[in-house]
This record gives C-alpha cells, structure tokens and sequence, in this order.
C-alpha cells in the first residue's frame, strides 16, 4: 500500500498532472530556454535539483517552520538551492550557463516549485514528499525536452546540437524565436486536452454500457 | 502549522529566530559553494580570455595585459579592479604581433562585449570574437555564428572609421558587410569597436614602439630587452 502511493505520487507529476502540460505552471522559464534541446535538459536537470532538495527540506522541517512565516522559509530555502545550482553550472558547464542565462536565478520565482511547497511538502511525511518533487520535477523535464527537441529540430535542423538533414535543410527560424514556443505549446496542450476529451468520451461510454446491461 | 490559531500562535521571538536560523544556514551555504566553485569559474574566465585573444590575433602565442597610466602603457600581472585593460600578443620568439582590445556597449537586446585584435603598425583589425552577448537566436547571433561575417573583421581598416554596408556592397578596406535581418546588431558591433578604436588610439604608443614581451615567472627567464 505505502509503496503503490509513493509510485502513485511519482506517476502523476509525470502524466495525469504535469507540470507544464496540465496544471500550464512554469511557463516562463518553458517558452524561454526551449529553443534548443541541450538548453531544456540543463533547465530541467536544475530545476529538478532544486525541486526534490527544497520538498525534502521543507517536508522535513514541515513542524518546526511556523505557519506565518513558512512562505519566507520556503523562499530562503529554494533560493539557496538556486545559488547552490547556478555555481555549479557556472563551473562545470560554462557555456550552457551563457545561454541560460537570467532564467537560473529565476527558478526562484518558478511557480511550480513554490506551489509544490505549499501544496504537498508542507503537508506530508518526507518520503511521500520527495516523490512527488522527482515526479513533478521528471514532468516538467520531459516537458522542456519535448518542446526543445521539436523547436531545436524545426528550428535548426539538429537534435542536441547534432546535425539532422544535411547542409540542404531551410531552417524554419520561427521556432527558435519566442513565437515558435507559443506555436509548439499550442500544439502540445491541444493534444493533450484532445486526449482528455477521448478518454472522458470512452469512460462515459463505458459507464452508460455498464448501466444498460444491468 | 504545528500551533493552531486559537492559542495566539507562536512569540514573534520564534518567528524571528526560525527565520534568523534559516537565513544563517543559507547563507553559510551559498558561502560554501563560492567559495569552493570560485577557483574554477575563474580559471574558465581565463582560459577562456587567453583563447579569444589566441583568436583574434592569429600566429599569437603569448599575451599580457596592459594597462595606461601615467601616459604611458605598462605591462602588468594583475590589473586593478575596473581599470580599463587591453592585451598585447606576442609571437613565440617574443615580437609583438597587435593589440587584442576589449570593448562592450549596448547591442540590440543587451551589452555586447567584445574582443577584437588590432594591428596598430597596418592600422586594421584582424579578427573579432563576441563574449557575451544576447541577441535574438537565429538573427542577431549572427554576429557570432555567422562565418562570413566574423571572417569579415580579419582585414578591415579603421581609417577613417569601420562602415556596415548592405550585404555585397563592400567596396572600400574600412567597409563590412552587415548581416541581412540583423542590421542593427552588425552597427552595434561595428560601433563598439569604432568608439573603443576612438577612446584607446590617442594612449597606443606609436608603431615598433610596443611594451615588450615580459617574461612569464613560470620560465624564470629575464625579460628580454
């Protein structure tokens, strides 16, 4: 039981409530750095970090931090991570860094992450709590991936910087340039809520089958 | 969350120190993480300094900062904070070969910082590198991805001063080709390098009268001459 839940909380930051394709939180930082693959995956691996270290944090210390100041504390805490994440890009991966630029010390004002804080962490034991950030933290990773990759390959012709189609290709410029995330978002979320649409459709079918036959 | 409101919630005192205890131990961790990722981040800068002046003045091979005061440029190893500084290049037996000048100010979107070298004897630029810069992806970062353009800055007069032209226009040594779609990003970097030209020509010494090459204190050697 306790082990189906802690999967159950992995699951859905992945699928039923992602981030960025479900709940549309984080957007900022989404439309900015998708504009190539290898830029989503360093946004989303920081990301990642300080998600699961600030929700273990906070689930942890969840009964010492009193309720009028636990916003402030979550914002220490998740800006220290930042800090923490910025360094260490800076120092490992210089170039990356260049490119991402303001949005690593604007994880900060992330939405997604302070909302899980608040929403989940804050209420529940530590491993519950830590799931649920990989989960929610794995969502928006897949998310940016899946935006850098169609705009990095439309946009460029190349996937993590590697060449697709040769020298022949017209790169469609559009989609590296900010209109080009609106586009591919667009596009994403309208399959998404067409999927919703189909399944809610085929549950209803189901339920009136079910009703006629008894 | 723990103290329900009914019973006054928790003394002021608590809530200051829960946030003075939490400040603290944040700030003792971003200390931490300076002070540990510092040595890297500033090796990065300078490898990447010494590799953007091997760059823009080819057949270099040794460089060191120069500074003006006092009317004339000297050489040295660490120059003070905010002081303007430019880098001699140096051959491998030790001539000097030109200038590599930074120079930055305002590009389309932000600063552009720039690196360009100079031969004062010939009175042109031979090569140009963008540092820094965040112009739009796909059109104004043409100035650093785009071969033709860059390649342009490696034989361009500044007498009178640089020109963008329209592209396939360029007729004159001291004209360049700017990047279609990316007008304003070509000026920007053009007139960087006219206003840094203008500012640091009058404190260039004349021609064959160049600092010499100090001798780095990993060879131990005497400075030549």
């Amino acid at each position: 039981m306790k082990k189906n839940q802690s999967q159950e909380e992995f699951i859905k930051g992945i699928w039923r409530d992602n981030p960025v394709f479900v709940q549309v939180l984080g957007m900022c930082p989404m439309l900015a750095v998708t504009n190539s693959a290898i830029n989503a995956v360093a946004m989303g691996m920081a990301t990642f970090f300080v998600l699961v270290g600030s929700s273990f944090l906070v689930s942890t210390f969840r009964n010492v931090i009193p309720k009028q100041v636990r916003i402030s504390c979550f914002i220490i805490i998740i800006a220290t991570f930042v800090t923490i994440a910025d360094y260490t890009l800076l120092a490992l991966v210089p170039g990356v860094h260049k490119e991402l630029g303001a949005f690593i010390p604007l994880i900060v004002a992330n939405c997604l992450i302070l909302g899980r804080q608040e929403a989940f962490a804050s209420r529940y034991p530590t491993k519950l709590a830590v799931m649920d950030a990989m989960g929610m933290a794995s969502g928006f990773l897949l998310a940016l991936l899946s935006l850098g990759a169609v705009r990095e390959i439309l946009g460029d012709g190349a996937l993590f910087g590697v060449n697709l189609f040769g020298e022949n290709f017209e790169p469609w410029v559009i989609m590296i340039l900010p209109p080009g995330g609106f586009l591919t978002l667009g596009v994403i979320l309208l399959f998404f809520n067409w999927f919703k649409y189909k399944k809610d459709e085929f549950l209803e079918d189901v339920a009136a089958a079910e009703r006629s036959e008894s | 969350m723990n103290t329900p409101k009914d019973t006054g919630g928790p003394s002021s005192l608590r809530l200051v120190l829960t946030l003075a205890v939490a400040g603290l131990v944040s700030g003792m961790a971003i200390i931490g993480i300076y002070e540990s990722t510092l040595p890297t981040i500033t090796a990065n800068k300078a490898r990447e300094l010494r590799e953007a002046v091997f760059k823009v003045l080819p057949g270099v091979s040794q460089m060191q900062a120069l500074v003006y005061r006092d009317g004339e440029l000297v050489v040295v190893e660490k120059p003070d904070k905010d002081e303007p500084v430019i880098y001699g290049g140096y051959d491998e037996p030790g001539n000097f070969v030109g200038y590599a000048m930074p120079a930055a100010g305002p590009g389309f979107q932000d600063t552009i910082a720039l690196l360009y070298g100079y031969k004062p004897g010939e009175k042109f630029v031979v090569g140009m590198e963008i540092l820094e810069s965040r112009e739009t992806p796909g059109l104004g970062d043409k100035i650093y991805k785009d071969a033709s353009f860059v390649g342009g800055f490696s034989a361009l007069s500044v007498e009178p001063e640089i020109v963008a032209v329209k592209k396939g226009t360029k007729s004159q040594p001291n004209e360049i080709d700017a990047i279609t779609g990316a007008t304003i990003s070509s000026k920007a970097v053009v007139r960087i390098i006219n206003e840094a030209h203008a500012a640091w020509s009058a404190q260039l010494p004349a021609p064959g009268t160049e600092p010499q090459l100090r001798a780095t204190e990993s060879t131990g050697t005497e400075a030549t001459q």
